[in-house]
């Protein structure tokens, strides 16, 4: 049975393409055959998070315009046997994409993966209720922070609201709460909402929470998804976040503050 | 924290506090908003204009509340009329 799941969030710059590479990446490890497909028209970047940007000839548009057919279009990963990606185009706008013609895309897709991992962008427009319609499950990617907060309490209302699941009275979308750029010390510190305050608020099933990480910048200069750093704090949240949408049970890891010694404390160390 | 911080003790900022306090507020409230129909405020205007043909009422004078207990809904609306 394939599935469709969304990575969105409403608030930019949260990580949702991050999210999309890693979780997608995480899910064709794991011998499932997986594309991720980029719904930022206009503004694609999953392509270079992927480091196959010099390799999209045919985009998600040329598909639904019947430009090109889907093997045209899906870049086979050069890592992993199982995955690919849809990229998203350039040079058109957001009206590009029709309900129809993303519908036919993904009805295709269906066929042959097991997973579809739909990269939404920001906002409530277009692309992002395009991305939302169809899905079977949603990430809802949230950085500890108020205004993302409210963002993905508003995408929680589409989600429900809007989607096609709903429209047909069908069961609704799964939700899936993942929390990002999460800083233990801050929040030890009472600078920074907690993982309890944003379950709290949200009250959504929280899958994940990915400590924020210098390997999440070293991986996309890199154009290598965060999760094939094993090595990394990142890497292993989102590899324990992928066991977790899979049914696994798993505890949370990188969310307690290191502890300092007194002289680290006393001199002002990080 | 730096040797002044240390000795003066930890001094616990609680904007964390006060942020969950406030999103608390403003997603109830939009999660209400979310759950009426979208044409309550157009029809509260347009209560508004035919009580002004008769009495004249400022507009915060008509509250208007959709209520849903079960499988039905109550539509409560509250008019304060002017002193005389």
């Amino acid at each position: 049975m394939s599935k469709i799941i969304v990575v969105t969030s409403g608030k930019g710059g949260v990580g949702k393409t991050t999210t999309s590479a890693a979780i997608g990446t995480g899910l064709a490890m794991r011998g499932f055959k997986t594309v991720i497909v980029d719904f930022d028209v206009g503004l694609r970047n999953l392509d270079l998070i992927m480091g196959c940007e010099r390799r999209v000839v045919y985009d998600f548009v040329n598909v639904v315009n019947n430009e090109a057919n889907l093997q045209q279009a899906l870049i086979k990963d050069k890592r992993l046997e199982n995955l690919f990606i849809l990229a998203a185009s350039q040079t058109r706008d957001k009206d590009a994409l029709t309900q129809e013609g993303v519908e036919r895309v993904l009805n295709e897709l269906k066929n042959t993966f097991d997973y579809v991992i739909c990269d939404s962008p920001a906002g409530i427009e277009k692309g992002a209720h395009l991305a939302m319609y169809f899905a079977d499950e949603a990430i809802v990617v949230t950085n500890p922070e108020v205004s993302s907060v409210r963002d993905s309490d508003r995408m929680l209302g589409l989600l429900s609201s809007k989607s096609r699941r709903s429209e047909n009275g069908e069961d609704p979308i799964k939700e899936h709460l993942l929390i990002t750029r999460y800083h233990p010390e801050r929040v030890e510190k009472g600078e920074m909402l907690s993982v309890a305050d944003v379950e709290e608020i949200l009250s959504i099933k929280l899958k994940g929470v990915i400590p924020e990480s210098q390997a999440v910048l070293k991986a996309s200069n890199s154009g290598n998804p965060v999760i094939l750093d094993d090595q990394s704090d990142a890497g292993q949240a989102y590899s324990d976040t992928v066991d977790r949408l899979l049914g696994k049970e798993k505890p949370l890891r990188f969310i307690e503050a290191q502890k300092q010694g007194f002289f680290a404390r006393l001199f002002g160390g990080k | 924290m730096n040797l002044f911080d240390f000795f003066r003790g930890r001094q616990k900022t609680a904007s964390a506090s006060v942020a969950k306090e406030r999103l608390q507020i403003i997603v109830a409230h939009e999660r209400g908003q979310r759950s009426t129909p979208d044409y309550l405020p157009a029809m509260q205007q347009e209560l508004l204009e035919v009580i002004r043909k008769y009495v004249n009422i400022g507009n915060d004078d008509v509250q208007v509340a959709l209520e849903n207990q079960g499988s039905c809904s109550i539509l409560e609306l509250n008019i304060t009329l002017p002193d005389r």
